[in-house]
């Protein structure tokens, strides 16, 4: 099953994907981060998909991850930042 | 239904829960623009699920699966000792609001899905040596000596459910 993340342009520092809850307030302020970075990155929203695509996806965040927590960053497949993170996710895309 | 339904009912179940928090010694986070998102994300949980669960983890959508992080989830108190924050940052200790810094991230306390499917329920073959059984509330800890828990824990609210035989 392929699920297709949203896309933000912006700068290129490496593949950027969140993985993020809609209803979070520390994932909303990931992405805020994101946005006021500048930077390219993805987005999935995990609570808004259908049941099969949340499975799907969970995995991947787990391995990741393994508590499968919201917020998840994962730069360039290797890198992961889990929550909000400030500090960190700014020095990991300066 | 969209978030923009539900805002009318976002002032009044802030109002409602931060009466029972302050009633119970507890406090909402004062940041007004998080708390009253986090409750919008609650409401949206509940048109979803049935029922008010966590804004920042993701539910499956069955109470069984669900339950312990229906706010207040199992794991406030525990992280409001710990970080002064609960993990969605709803409630804050009086210190931490004092000190201004708001709603840290802290680390997920929840087990891990794997770790949820192997944990095995509590036996019940125990001898009753009691004239009463005490449950005790998931949330906060209150215990009450009786045939059976309260349909809602005075102190925190939360359902019956949500109690576990602590001796018997």
């Amino acid at each position: 099953m392929v699920i297709t993340p949203i896309h933000i342009e912006g700068k290129d520092k490496g593949k950027v994907m969140l993985y993020a809850l809609s209803t979070c307030g520390h994932c909303r302020r990931t992405r805020e981060l994101l946005n006021e970075l500048g930077v390219s990155y993805d987005y999935l929203y995990v609570d808004q998909l259908s049941r099969e695509e949340m499975d799907t996806v969970l995995r991947e965040v787990e391995k990741f991850n393994p508590r499968g927590s919201f917020p998840t960053i994962v730069i360039n497949g290797s890198h992961t930042i889990i929550g909000a993170r400030e500090d960190e996710i700014r020095e990991a895309l300066a | 239904m969209t978030g923009s339904e539900i805002i009318p009912d976002v002032e009044r179940r802030y109002q409602e829960l931060n009466r029972d928090a302050e009633r119970g010694g507890y406090h909402l986070n004062p940041d007004l623009s998080m708390t009253k998102g986090l409750i919008e994300g609650l409401l949206i949980n509940k048109e979803r699920y049935g029922y008010e669960a966590c804004p920042c983890r993701l539910a499956f959508g069955t109470i069984e699966d669900d339950r312990d992080v229906i706010c207040p989830c199992d794991y406030r108190d525990p992280d409001l000792s710990e970080f002064g924050a609960c993990y969605c940052g709803l409630y804050l200790t009086g210190e931490k609001i004092a000190d201004g810094t708001g709603a840290p991230a802290i680390p997920e306390r929840r087990p891990s899905r794997s770790e949820r499917k192997a944990k095995q329920m509590p036996g019940s073959g125990q001898e009753k040596t009691l004239p009463y059984p005490v449950w005790r509330c998931k949330v906060c800890g209150y215990l009450a000596a009786r045939d059976a828990p309260p349909e809602v824990c005075p102190i925190c609210k939360a359902k019956k459910d949500r109690f576990e035989i602590f001796i018997s």
